[in-house]
């Protein structure tokens, strides 16, 4: 699974959803893999300030990775003079499309729920008692 | 031909050899694609976006929105939910771009508020009106399903389901699931009337009407079956007028009652005895 959809799932069960523990999602255990993909400059420029940085920041330095800047870059820092992309755009693309975490665990810090991460997919089915 | 709906539940019927069936055949690939393009048209995404494909299965939706050419607005990132682990398989093994959940749709879509800015769904939404057990109802999966979906969505997003209804009734129970979610609904069908309809429910998230996401399509008729506001002021026909007072008369006739004849004298006003 993709750091960038990690930084937008929550937690499931209906009893967390009024709650800002239930965001982020605290990978446990977690094995990374690097996938690569062709960068789209764009979708990055459309996606980024949908990003919560701050999660994006704590995730990361739990996962350790190299730390992350205090705020997210702006669309000005994202093409150069010559509208190519930049070194940051470039870093951004490792960091939310290429890095993925192939199997571990996603613990919920409000309920204590742990989803499991097999082969990059995430068991997001709650038994019937949970929902 | 059986509806696999009637049969098992969807992560039980969609087993390794379904799956590799469904994904292999050559005809399934065909009609899904097409279903798909028809989806995307639909949705009109101008740039590059990160869309939600509700049921992806083994992923040939999310092949098509990965390989849409950069002129047209492409390619879109996208995150896939399903609930059969082997379909999920099938995917992995065909290496498909985006991300997957192996989850049930009923439960909710566990996303933040207004992620996506659109979401997709091919022959996936009408399994929500089996309940396979006693503790949930149609109703409540649907509506847990579609309240979620419409928070996941930014504002202006939209959302497009390709669905098999069964019958009239569960067509509606579906759309007015959705309309009750507070998405603007219509729906589109091709073919109509044939044995291959195919409906697709059209979504879109605060404001706009729904029917510009057919403007500049071809062969598409528009039925209109809003409840139009109710005429207010000088309009509206009040009690004891003679516009009333004739349609009451028009009423009882129809009943079969005893009625007077209607004359330029009827519903006048009298004058004020002294």
């Amino acid at each position: 699974m993709k750091l960038l959809t990690l930084n937008f799932l929550t937690c499931a069960r209906k009893a967390c959803k009024t709650s800002a523990a239930s965001f982020p999602l605290h990978p446990r255990e977690a094995e990374l893999e690097q996938v690569e993909l062709d960068m789209n400059p764009q979708f990055i420029r459309n996606v980024l300030p949908r990003v919560e940085w701050e999660a994006m920041r704590s995730i990361s330095q739990e996962l350790g990775l190299p730390s992350l800047p205090d705020t997210a870059p702006g669309p000005e820092e994202l093409a150069d003079a010559e509208g190519g992309p930049t070194q940051i755009l470039k870093d951004l693309h490792t960091l939310l499309m290429e890095t993925t975490i192939a199997s571990g665990k996603l613990l919920c810090a409000n309920c204590g729920h742990e989803y499991a991460i097999k082969e990059g997919i995430a068991n997001f089915l709650l038994p019937s008692h949970l929902v | 031909m059986s509806r696999p709906e009637d049969s098992l539940p969807p992560d039980l019927f969609y087993n390794d050899v379904e799956s590799r069936k469904y994904t292999t055949s050559s005809r399934i690939r065909n009609i899904q694609a097409d279903m798909t393009h028809r989806a995307l048209e639909l949705l009109d995404l101008q740039e590059p976006s990160f869309i939600l494909d509700v049921g992806c299965g083994s992923g040939l939706s999310g092949e098509i929105l990965s390989s849409v050419e950069e002129e047209d607005g492409g390619p879109h990132m996208w995150v896939g939910m399903d609930i059969s682990s082997s379909m999920l398989a099938q995917a992995l093994e065909r290496d498909v771009e985006g991300d997957m959940l192996l989850a049930d749709i009923g439960q909710g879509v566990a996303f933040r508020p207004g992620t996506f800015d659109a979401a997709i769904s091919i022959s996936a939404i009408q399994w929500l009106c089996n309940a396979e057990t006693s503790d949930v109802s149609p109703e409540g999966r649907l509506k847990r399903f579609f309240d979620s979906l419409y928070a996941s969505l930014k504002r202006g997003g939209k959302a497009v389901c390709q669905f098999y209804p069964k019958n009239a009734q569960q067509r509606s129970m579906i759309t007015n699931a959705a309309i009750k979610a507070g998405f603007g609904a219509g729906i589109l069908e091709d073919d109509p009337e044939t044995k291959s309809v195919k409906v697709y429910l059209v979504l879109s998230v605060g404001g706009g009407d729904v029917t510009g996401a057919v403007s500049g399509m071809q062969d598409v008729d528009v039925y209109d079956t809003r409840r139009k506001e109710r005429k207010r002021g000088k309009e509206f026909e009040k009690k004891g007028s003679k516009a009333w007072i004739m349609r009451k008369k028009g009423q009882m006739e129809a009943k079969g009652k005893v009625v007077k004849p209607s004359s330029k004298y009827t519903g006048r006003k009298r004058k004020t005895a002294f």
